[in-house]
């Protein structure tokens, strides 16, 4: 018997898919600025930070780069709540999604802070700019720069990431295609069209993010 | 109820882990071999099929990964054929992981400059001999760090193998919790397990990537 699919299965379901649609982009949206804007300062303290200070960060990087999201995402839903901070499905999965892109953003610029030619910084202090001018202008402006292509593709991977929100019932995209499958069982059909949205999704933040980045860094190169 | 002791649990987790490194190794072997064969695909001068090769890319980095394996694990059964999860998990992060290495490695590939290929073609080899004797073994060295780096990120994919059913160290954590009731003990410690899998590997393609640059 060949199987027929039938995708007009899911017409009765665009709500559900267009809600799952909104919050997924809506939770990339929000822990996409959180996270970089934990991963900026983590970088400035692990390059001026005293020492303690620099020495937690990497281990917060290092822990972060080196475990499964989803169980940063199980440990952030089910772990703290038993030291008495109680989230919601969606206040866990923005959270975990802030502290994972926070540490992969914190590489990131990091390596764009390294690359900061020592006589550069000098040079803003010898013009009397202030420690934070300095580090705004002179250190990550030029940071930023250099890395953002790297910090875009992270920022599309933790987007494809939140699909696994759906498994503490965070009502993203793939928790509308397992709601979908579980009432018409047209499972393939059902994930299959998640998978091209999630395709869509990740070519429009793709080509957003670029030119973002030409309107933020005007005659910086690609 | 009966009590689980600390060690009762860390040892339980310890003896899932072995799913865990076994569908990683697979995936990453599998994953391999399938993404050598993508790059030559995508490198081929056959245009369709570079094109086709650079579309199969092009879904397996644009989807997540748990789509990737729903729908191996849901598409597969709609042709009357059982498949287990072990089987979907398997296949699923082969393709995703053979997308993501032919990527890389055509980066490796692409970095070798372009007077090499030359001065290959202007002592009359073939494609296949430049390839072999030329740019590999120059693409190779400077592929290893970021194929080392890359295998971190397989271990960490095998945790969704969990989602379909397949008992690895994540589905045996979400177990012992609903057995234990206690998920920070317990997901800390699957932390800690995943960490001194991947760390050493982490470390290691930090430490190559440094040397290879120091040795240009």
């Amino acid at each position: 018997m060949i199987y027929k699919l039938q995708f007009v299965d899911l017409l009765p379901y665009w709500d559900v898919l267009a809600r799952g649609l909104v919050f997924t982009i809506v939770l990339t949206c929000v822990s996409t600025a959180a996270g970089v804007a934990v991963g900026t300062c983590g970088a400035s303290a692990r390059a001026f930070g005293p020492r303690w200070l620099a020495g937690v960060v990497a281990a917060y990087v290092e822990i972060i780069r080196n475990t499964p999201f989803i169980v940063q995402l199980f440990f952030v839903y089910f772990g703290l709540p038993t030291l008495g901070l109680k989230l919601t499905e969606a206040e866990a999965a923005f959270l975990a999604m802030t502290i994972n892109l926070g540490a992969y953003s914190t590489e990131i610029i990091r390596a764009g802070i390294e690359a900061t030619p020592k006589g550069l910084i000098e040079a803003g202090v010898s013009l009397a700019m202030t420690r934070m001018q300095v580090l705004r202008h002179v250190v990550l402006k030029p940071a930023f720069q250099k890395t953002w292509p790297a910090l875009a593709s992270q920022i599309i991977i933790v987007m494809l990431g939140s699909s696994v929100v759906s498994q503490i019932s965070a009502e993203d995209l793939t928790y509308a295609a397992n709601f979908i499958q579980s009432r018409n069982f047209r499972a393939f059909e059902a994930y299959f069209v998640v998978a091209l949205a999630y395709l869509l999704l990740a070519i429009t933040a793709r080509a957003l993010l670029r030119g973002l980045g030409a309107r933020l860094f005007p005659g910086a190169r690609s | 109820m009966t009590d689980f002791s600390v060690w009762v649990i860390f040892s339980n987790l310890l003896l899932a882990t072995r799913w865990t490194i076994a569908l990683s190794l697979i995936a990453f072997v599998a994953g391999g071999v399938v993404g050598l064969a993508l790059l030559f695909a995508r490198m081929s001068k056959f245009r369709p099929l570079a094109k086709f090769v650079a579309l199969y890319i092009e879904f397996f980095q644009g989807t997540p990964l748990l789509m990737q394996l729903f729908m191996l694990f849901f598409g597969v059964a709609l042709f009357g054929v059982e498949i287990s999860p072990w089987t979907a998990a398997s296949l699923a992060l082969t393709f995703w992981t053979s997308a993501f290495l032919a990527e890389i490695w055509r980066g490796c590939v692409e970095s070798v400059p372009r007077g090499q290929w030359e001065a290959g073609s202007s002592v009359a080899l073939s494609y296949m001999e430049q390839m072999r004797y030329v740019i590999l073994p120059q693409a190779m060295r400077i592929a290893v760090p970021p194929t080392v780096g890359f295998s971190v990120q397989v271990i960490k994919g095998t945790a969704l193998a969990s989602i379909i059913g397949f008992v690895e160290l994540t589905r045996a954590g979400t177990m012992l919790n609903n057995a234990t009731f206690r998920p920070f003990l317990v997901y800390s410690l699957v932390g800690l397990i995943y960490f001194c899998l991947c760390y050493p590997l982490s470390f290691a393609a930090k430490r190559l990537e440094r040397r290879l640059n120091a040795a240009r």
